[in-house]
């Protein structure tokens, strides 16, 4: 048994039979790569499949409506009329919300926890922090019923007081809301955004602090003016995997949105998302027009959440390039 | 006027610290409250009822959710089958075969998979076994289980391959091993702890997935009778619960939600303690 070389069998497919092809097919050379290599086109095969069957799967409703199923608002389902907008509304909407509530919170929490807190501390902190990461997402939805709604029916006379003559405020407040929704979500992507912000601001190299300090700038100015713009595309990066993330949450939002397909200028007034409906209304679809419309805003997710996490990606590894 | 100056800067930066500091006590506090109210209230709502029998008729009080238990076991247990090996598998093929354009695509359109909504997920295993079928079965919720944990899966074996030195591979080929014997032998075995967590951490994620399997394995309120059929799964039954008008329904979902996120969070922590270690030993 004379060793391979091994320098040619990684690049060598198995239909191109070099002298050594045998002895290496039964050194288990190619059967390790023919195995591995099917495993890993199979995953392109099931996300191919998915795209294909999400597309074909919605074709009956994608050639009754067309474009305009995007920008209609009408969901009627005895008279077969369906328009995804009071879905795309709320789904965009409720996002905002979160990451309009997260981000300041995401972010401060990362630059408090790299850059001030004792290491121990920090990292004890952001261990439990990332443990929210791990909670199920209906468990946020239990909460977010239980306890959430009570804490905001106490709190919405002082939110109307403060912001109620503003038309996002106004009309009554059931519990279950757009304004529900978006602060749960809020809570499950604050995680991520100070997890992986954290990540990104500890890798900022220490001269950089240093030079500024040196300078005569105060801790802040010097987390302010040079860290975080240093570390700005990979939190960047966190926001938008954030986004993503909230943007197809599917179970916390179903449990406190109020499942209103209705558009309204009121965050305080029940909305629907794309997820939420596809949760409720899928089983319960009668014909095969109703199914292929909630498949075609499957769809719409799908495209929509691809869009934001290639963003995201983008930004990461643009960060990266940094190191 | 320099004075004044100098005051407003570190006045700035004592409230900005200080802001910054709060928004961490916010954030930790959430965690602590979020994890005590539940533990309060599912720990009193729990029975040893909800380990053994079945849910009961509306209306009835007491009853358990036994076979959400059973059911979800099920479910892992076919994503598993379904989810790791294709995995693992791919994995290895990035680590130890990658470094082509295909491996790259490979590792794009994985991230891209991790990134789809579990609900999308879900419309997939229901076009591809509920409709051909034409009825809910456990088959297609332990599917959508199963796509999900791929995409995990091959990041963490990647992730935990690609730290085992290469001088553990070279020495393995230095001794005559074939590519393929150093990678099931040497290499494999050296990654393994780690490897393992890993697959600990994603059955943990995906035990807690709802959205997939609300119209894929549908949910169950008797003994489900075989894969073919419909099954019920603990979280769909937190959401069942929870959003149901009874009383004694929301008691049984806290005591739901605390076995799920006990189990949960036990995973989450003893993995964090492995890996921590293994940190530490490299180091």
């Amino acid at each position: 048994m004379a060793a391979t070389p091994t320098t040619v069998t990684t690049s060598t497919g198995p239909s191109t039979p070099s002298p050594g092809y045998w002895q290496r097919l039964r050194s288990g050379d190619e059967a390790a790569y023919v195995i591995t290599f099917m495993a890993a086109a199979a995953i392109l095969a099931i996300t191919g499949l998915l795209v294909l069957e999400l597309y074909t799967n919605s074709s009956a409703s994608r050639s009754k409506f067309g474009w305009s199923f995007l920008i209609t608002s009408t969901w009627d389902p005895v008279n077969d009329q369906f328009g995804a907008l009071p879905f795309i509304f709320g789904t965009v909407v409720t996002s905002f919300l979160a990451l309009l509530i997260g981000i300041p919170l995401g972010v401060g929490a990362a630059i408090f926890l790299a850059e001030l807190a004792p290491p121990k501390i920090s990292d004890a902190l952001t261990f439990l922090i990332e443990l929210l990461a791990a909670v199920p997402s209906v468990i946020y939805g239990l909460l977010g019923v239980f306890v959430l709604i009570p804490i905001l029916r106490e709190t919405e006379p002082y939110l109307k007081a403060a912001l109620g003559w503003t038309p996002f405020f106004s009309g009554p407040f059931y519990g279950v809301s757009l304004f529900s929704a978006g602060v749960v979500l809020a809570v499950m992507i604050i995680p991520f955004i100070i997890s992986i912000s954290r990540e990104v601001i500890l890798s900022v190299p220490g001269d950089q602090r240093e030079a500024a300090l040196a300078l005569g700038a105060t801790r802040w100015e010097t987390t302010w003016d040079i860290v975080v713009p240093y570390a700005k595309k990979g939190i960047m990066g966190s926001i938008f995997l954030a986004l993503a993330r909230s943007l197809g949450e599917t179970m916390a939002v179903t449990m406190v949105v109020g499942n209103d397909p209705k558009i309204k200028a009121s965050l305080l007034a029940p909305g629907y998302s794309i997820a939420a409906v596809i949760a409720n209304e899928f089983t319960e679809a009668t014909g095969q027009l109703y199914t292929s419309a909630l498949i075609e805003l499957g769809l719409v997710l799908f495209a929509l959440t691809i869009v934001i996490n290639g963003m995201a990606r983008l930004l990461i590894i643009g960060a990266d390039k940094y190191r | 006027m320099t004075n004044l100056h100098t005051l407003r800067r570190k006045t700035v930066n004592i409230v900005m610290l200080t802001i910054t500091g709060l928004c961490t006590l916010f954030a930790a506090g959430t965690l602590i409250y979020i994890l005590g109210y539940l533990f309060v209230h599912g720990a009193t709502s729990l029975t040893w009822d909800f380990f053994t029998k079945l849910p009961t008729p509306v209306g009835e009080s007491g009853g358990g959710m036994a076979n959400a238990i059973v059911g979800s076991g099920k479910l892992l247990f076919l994503a598993s089958v379904f989810g790791i090996p294709i995995g693992f598998l791919g994995g290895v093929f990035l680590a130890e075969f990658g470094g082509s354009t295909f491996s790259y695509i490979v590792r794009y359109v994985t991230d891209l998979l991790n990134g789809v909504p579990s609900i999308v997920i879900g419309i997939f295993a229901y076009t591809m076994v509920v409709l051909p079928q034409k009825h809910f079965s456990t088959l297609a919720g332990g599917l959508a289980l199963g796509v999900m944990m791929i995409p995990i899966a091959v990041r963490s074996t990647e992730e935990f391959l690609r730290a085992v030195p290469d001088s553990l591979r070279e020495g393995a080929v230095a001794l005559g091993a074939s590519k393929a014997k150093s990678i099931l032998t040497v290499v494999i075995p050296a990654a393994k702890n780690g490897i393992m967590t890993g697959i600990m951490l994603n059955l943990a994620r995906v035990a807690g997935e709802t959205a997939p399997l609300l119209f894929t394995s549908f949910g169950n309120r008797y003994w489900s009778s075989g894969w073919e059929q419909p099954i019920s799964a603990l979280p769909v039954m937190i959401f069942t619960y929870a959003v149901a008008p009874y009383e004694d329904w929301h008691k049984q979902a806290w005591a739901a939600g605390f076995v799920l996120l006990t189990m949960v969070l036990t995973v989450n922590i003893i993995a964090r303690a492995v890996l921590s270690k293994r940190k530490h030993v490299a180091r």
